[in-house]
């Protein structure tokens, strides 16, 4: 492997890396901390999320660092008073746009968008919130997908399509209207491709898709699911 | 694979989608193409006619379902003979269409996105059709109606409406 070695600098620290590989993974490979959601090791990026970003010396975009590779003399912030303002704004909005209420939730106390609300200091949501009244699909025998509490990271579709290669589950609608649907809009159980693997519910952030019964906490390992490992490791 | 409930296999609307679909060379970043020749010959896209293109594409259904929902163009289930669609991006809702809009849900008691009862109306709403100049923006039947008043569309919609009667006879 001839693979091309950037020299780049992340928060004043000089780091090396492999030319096509995302500020992300060259931070983390570093112990540099970035916060993140819709991003999960093992599936693509697809910064949808916008807590990653960072800034670039000399740039007044701003870049999400899921999806940016590096590139030679790279001069990278992550963390200003600028991206906190940005994040902790993030957050706000995400937990205005859908029926977010911690304690009824299943997810309560193992949630990511609970978890990085706390850390950016989020304790109470600045505009109107919309509350959705999107019908619960509780059809399939062992699941349920709560859509009201979805923030669309899209990390259950990729999963389905990535590692289980099946792609039951894909995004109707767009905008506010989006949606999680399995198949042709079918409700779960009718849904002629699903495998019942459960990844789905083992990569959400949130508790929109769960096990029927428990809640995320007796379920969820947040070491990352293994299977995400097995995959990195081929 | 049988899509059967409304296509017959020797449907010759059917037959007319797999010649494009050949044509298209079963590519699969043609489903745009497809989706729309597929609307053209049937009038709307069926889940039974998405779910025929996902297997024939060696296409996820759900990616199929997702395409056709997010853009506004395609349509899911039967219009009618006539299809209003009034603009409702930015520029035209500022220059009143939504009162437009509820104009004409009053006088011909219809819903925005429904079709009325004996198939005859449909209305839709649609976001920002790039003609924000001659906002509001109102579609009749694929004839675009700038700076439109709420009397000009309703004498228009009318006078196309009441053409079809006289043509059904």
């Amino acid at each position: 492997m001839s693979q091309k070695t950037v020299r780049l600098v992340i928060d004043g620290k000089e780091v090396h890396a492999a030319e096509d590989e995302t500020i992300l993974k060259v931070a983390l490979e570093n112990e540099i901390d970035i916060p993140t959601m819709c991003y999960l090791e093992g599936l693509s990026g697809l910064g949808g999320c916008r807590l990653c970003l960072v800034e670039a010396k000399g740039m007044s975009k701003l870049f999400p660092a899921c999806t940016t590779p590096v590139s030679n003399g790279m001069e990278i912030t992550t963390n200003s008073e600028r991206l906190l303002k940005h994040r902790k704004k993030v957050i706000e909005l995400l937990l205005s746009e859908r029926t977010h209420i911690c304690s009824v939730c299943v997810a309560n106390g193992s949630c990511e968008l609970q978890e990085m609300a706390t850390r950016f200091g989020v304790d109470h949501v600045p505009v109107v919130r919309r509350w959705t009244g999107f019908e619960l699909d509780m059809s399939h025998e062992r699941f349920v997908i709560d859509r009201n509490r979805c923030i669309l990271c899209t990390r259950c579709i990729r999963v389905c399509d990535e590692i289980e290669g099946v792609h039951t589950l894909d995004l109707k609608m767009r905008g506010k209207d989006a949606q999680v649907i399995m198949d042709l809009d079918e409700p779960w159980a009718s849904s002629y491709s699903c495998t019942s693997c459960s990844k789905c519910s083992a990569v959400c952030p949130v508790g929109a898709i769960y096990i029927k019964g428990k809640s995320l906490a007796e379920t969820k390992n947040r070491a990352l699911p293994e299977f995400v490992f097995e995959r990195r490791k081929r | 694979m049988n899509a059967s409930k409304m296509i017959s296999k020797d449907d010759k609307r059917l037959i007319m989608l797999d010649a494009f679909i050949r044509k298209q060379q079963f590519k699969k970043d043609a489903l745009i193409e497809i989706l729309h020749t597929a609307q053209d010959l049937f009038g709307y896209l069926d889940k039974d006619i998405m779910l025929y293109i996902s297997k024939i594409l060696n296409l996820p259904a759900s990616h199929v379902y997702g395409v056709a929902t997010f853009y506004n163009f395609f349509k899911l289930r039967k219009s009618g003979t006539h299809v209003i669609t009034v603009c409702l991006g930015t520029a035209c809702y500022v220059k009143g269409a939504e009162e437009i809009l509820s104009v004409i849900e009053r006088e011909f008691n219809i819903k925005r996105g429904e079709t009325d009862t004996n198939n005859r109306l449909s209305l839709f709403v649609t976001r920002c059709i790039g003609s924000c100049a001659m906002a509001p923006n109102v579609i009749i039947d694929e004839e675009v109606i700038g700076r439109a008043s709420k009397e000009d569309v309703l004498s228009k919609i009318k006078s196309v409406v009441g053409v079809s009667l006289i043509e059904a006879g």
